[in-house]
């Protein structure tokens, strides 16, 4: 055969190898921590486990609700911190900044969301705890060390931001003309057409960028753990600390070998995790897709 | 009228309110870090590692880190690589509309939404099965699967960019698919390329997560792959962690070092990116 | 179809139909291509010019859904065997686009592409044919200074002319042209005609046109595509001034299309 055609096809071959290899990262990695977490999941009821706050792992007692609830506390605060900021500002950079702040602001986000997440933790414990201790709490005549749920939902809210942003921008840019021209050839002002015509055809979109920022938020690690307190027990206000699900898989590894079922457990909060963000990023990538393939107005 | 504009100021307000409290809380992460580490800030910060009483205050610095990042995130960057470009090709050039390619770009966007410390538990794992202990082969092991979804993303976006006519041009001329990969559709995507990579590279230099269980720790710089190894981003956390003010502010001067690190790396991809346009086709 | 003796066939085309996803799109096409001369196709927008050219040197295996049946003889081999190798029929065919398309390289190496890729090493070799085959395409003293700026920064006229060179640089028989002159200026259309004219003494040129002036001034052989169907072919004297289809008198006297 034609040497041309024999580079060819092994190529093709060193090709479709790779993206088999590819394709099946994900599927690996939710086999292997489902498989180290059967251990715990045949032992235990997996109701107990999921509602229980009793967290003794040396007496084998492995309740995981207070990091469940602390994880989902300093998440929905995020998410409520961040969204309306976040989506105001997407609609200000599609719709009504000058080309030239559009051009500033723009490249500003994506650095944002380069930033490393112990550097946004650091930020935390430089400045939001302080702020928080000092003078949000004595405001509300609370005390607190600082290091609470409301200090992980306001790190957590500027990291999940620059998605958001980046995505709902995206997609309102992405509505046709036509749609605002409909509007404003009716006599409306451009903010209702923005408020009505604009926010509403891009709604699938905006609505897959929350379910993603959602999912990172979730799975944020490092900044969160720096600044939320690491207390084993379920969150009852803003200002209690809190400990989140990957905070705790963070602080534990260690000893996860030295107690029986402690690594399965561990195994078992990784893939609860997984299979949360797993489930938001689906959903968002349906929502993308659907409008990738055409709008429906209205 | 009156009303409606009202309504409309407002919400411009709003707006502007919302862009100025975002941009400037980035602002503010950048500043204080800066203003708070700069005074630790030294050269011996960068060209030494821990010595002895480094973390109680003495005299090293943070070289271990720097070059532990560097070996881990270059390690992952290059293995990503040699697994990313050609499955980015794949997808786009040779399996382009099968259910292949749409089941792969499915897993990888899931891939893509993992939290790092999955990678970091899921690189435990497999390391403790093969008996293999926190090492610098660990911790890239880890980071190569978070930055394979980022760089291929990245590249398919360009990739699918390429027009039609430049790669008809080419099968006109009898090349066969590897020919008009390797040098047509490759060279039309370059920058795109290049950025794929600086993005992964950055990303897998700030990450924690999924190094905390698999490179370890060390003061030393590895001399082997199975070696231990020190990372920015752990180095900012362990010494911010101590009780002594001096380490700690060595913390947000590591955390500084890392940041100028990554944002130059973002930076200088935007600018390199303009020198690879030369010969693209717009 | 008297004067056809005149003409000797290269290129055979055997009951071709073409489906793109079930549209059928040529309809049993059954015509032989002259030697040596030029060859245009004419007939209204969207009746299958384009996808005839293409078949030719099987540019359409690279659309999605396509179905070809019937046989494409060059040479007295059928493009479509499947002992074939598509690279050495596209070897032997040049093709140059509507919308000019040079490769994103510099324009040296626009035209040693081809040639590299089918084996040339030799540099001195390979700046032999890019000087050649420039000059035959009138691009050479507007280029020789600047062979490795990015061919991009050429005009379209230019890109054009560097698309023609590059697609002699591989030696072929054929030369496959898809309007090649529709997003020119005139003067740059001008020079294309030009060098088509002065090419057919070497290769055998087969070009598509929506513009009739152009067949006119262009052809010698015609062939009449409507909807997907050969309506009439021949020497060009005869289909412009004695066709024997009406629908071919009609078209070429600008009742429609």
């Amino acid at each position: 055969m034609n040497p041309r055609r024999v580079k060819d096809l092994v190529a093709s071959k060193f090709m479709f190898l790779t993206t088999i290899l590819s394709s099946l990262i994900a599927f690996i990695i939710a086999f292997a921590l489902f498989q180290r977490s059967t251990l715990i999941l045949t032992t235990q009821p997996l109701s107990e486990l999921l509602l229980s706050s009793s967290w003794h792992p040396w007496a084998g007692e492995f309740g995981f609700y207070p990091f469940i609830a602390g994880t989902l506390w300093v998440t929905a605060l995020a998410m409520v911190l961040s969204i309306p900021p976040s989506l105001l500002m997407s609609i200000y950079l599609a719709e009504y900044a000058p080309i030239k702040v559009r051009g500033i602001a723009k490249p500003m986000v994506d650095l944002l969301a380069g930033i490393p997440s112990v550097v946004f933790g650091l930020w935390g414990v430089l400045l939001v705890v302080p702020l928080i201790r000092d003078y949000v709490a004595p405001l509300v005549g609370v005390t607190t060390t600082g290091y609470s749920v409301l200090t992980g939902g306001v790190v957590l809210s500027i990291m999940v931001s620059p998605i958001i942003i980046s995505i709902s921008e995206g997609v309102i840019r992405a509505v046709p003309q036509h749609v605002r021209e409909a509007s404003m050839a009716l006599g409306a002002t451009k903010w209702q057409t923005v408020k009505h015509a604009v926010t509403r055809s891009a709604f699938p979109g905006i609505i897959a960028a929350v379910m993603l920022g959602f999912g990172r938020a979730f799975g944020e690690t490092m900044a969160v753990l720096m600044v939320v307190g690491n207390v084993s027990k379920a969150p009852t206000a803003l200002f209690d600390p809190a400990y989140p699900l990957p905070a705790l898989i963070a602080n534990n590894y260690g000893e996860m070998m030295s107690i029986p079922l402690y690594d399965s457990a561990l195994m078992l909060a990784a893939l609860f995790l997984l299979l949360i963000v797993l489930l938001f990023s689906a959903a968002a990538g349906v929502l993308l897709a659907r409008i990738k393939r055409g709008y429906a107005i209205g | 009228m009156d009303r409606r504009k009202l309504e409309e100021n407002f919400f411009k307000v709003l707006m502007i309110m919302s862009t100025f409290i975002i941009l400037g809380g980035l602002l503010s992460v950048l500043i204080m870090v800066l203003l708070r580490g700069a005074p630790a800030l030294s050269i011996s910060m960068l060209t030494q590692t821990p010595k002895g009483g480094y973390y109680l205050g003495k005299e090293g610095g943070i070289l271990n880190a720097i070059v532990g990042s560097l070996y881990l995130a270059g390690g992952a960057t290059v293995i990503a690589f040699i697994i990313s470009l050609p499955t980015a090709l794949y997808l786009n050039e040779y399996a382009s509309r099968s259910k292949l390619a749409s089941f792969t770009r499915q897993s990888l966007d899931v891939l893509w939404s993992i939290p790092s410390i999955i990678f970091g538990v899921f690189g435990f794992t497999i390391m403790v099965y093969v008996g293999m202990r926190a090492s610098l082969l660990g911790g890239i092991v880890a980071l190569t699967l978070l930055e394979i979804p980022i760089m291929i993303r990245a590249m398919d976006e360009v990739m699918k960019m390429v027009p039609l006519k430049l790669k008809e041009a080419s099968y006109a001329l009898g090349a066969t698919k590897l020919e008009t990969t390797l040098n047509v559709i490759t060279r039309q995507a370059l920058p795109g390329v290049v950025l794929a990579i600086l993005l992964a590279l950055g990303r897998a230099i700030g990450d924690a997560a999924s190094v905390l269980f698999t490179a370890g720790y060390s003061d030393n710089i590895p001399s082997s792959l199975f070696d231990p190894v020190a990372s920015l981003p752990l180095a900012v956390f362990f010494q911010l962690g101590t009780p002594f003010p001096e380490v700690q502010q060595r913390a947000y001067a590591s955390g500084f070092i890392l940041l100028v690190m990554v944002l130059s790396l973002s930076i200088a991809s935007r600018l390199l990116t303009k020198r690879f346009m030369r010969y693209v086709i717009k | 179809m008297k004067a056809i003796n005149l003409f000797k066939p290269h290129i055979s085309i055997q009951k071709l139909n073409v489906f793109y996803e079930g549209r059928h799109v040529l309809k049993d096409i059954t015509l032989d291509v002259p030697e040596k001369r030029i060859t245009a196709i004419i007939g209204p927008s969207g009746c299958g010019k384009t996808t005839l050219l293409k078949s030719i040197n099987r540019l359409t295996d690279m659309v999605d859904g396509v179905k070809v049946s019937g046989r494409i003889l060059v040479d007295d081999i059928n493009v479509f065997d499947n002992g074939v190798d598509v690279i050495n029929i596209r070897k032997k065919m040049g093709f140059i686009a509507q919308v000019p398309n040079p490769l994103p390289m510099s324009i040296y190496d626009n035209v040693a592409y081809g040639p590299r890729i089918h084996g040339v090493k030799d540099k001195g070799k390979l700046g032999q044919i890019v000087e050649h085959c420039l000059q035959t395409a009138g691009l050479w003293n507007e280029v020789k200074n600047r062979l490795t700026e990015p061919a991009s920064k050429l005009s379209a006229g230019q890109q054009q002319r560097l698309c023609l060179a590059r697609a002699l640089a591989v030696e072929p028989e054929v030369l496959l042209c898809d309007e090649p002159t529709s997003a020119l200026d005139p003067i740059s259309a001008g020079h294309i005609e030009g060098q088509l004219l002065a090419l057919k003494e070497d290769y055998t040129i087969v070009f598509v046109t929506h513009v009739l002036r152009q067949a006119r001034r262009l052809a010698d052989y015609v062939i009449f595509l409507y909807l997907g169907e050969l309506i009439e072919h021949g020497p060009a004297e005869t289909i412009f001034n004695q066709p024997s289809d009406p629908r071919t008198k009609a078209y070429v006297e600008g009742v429609f299309g």
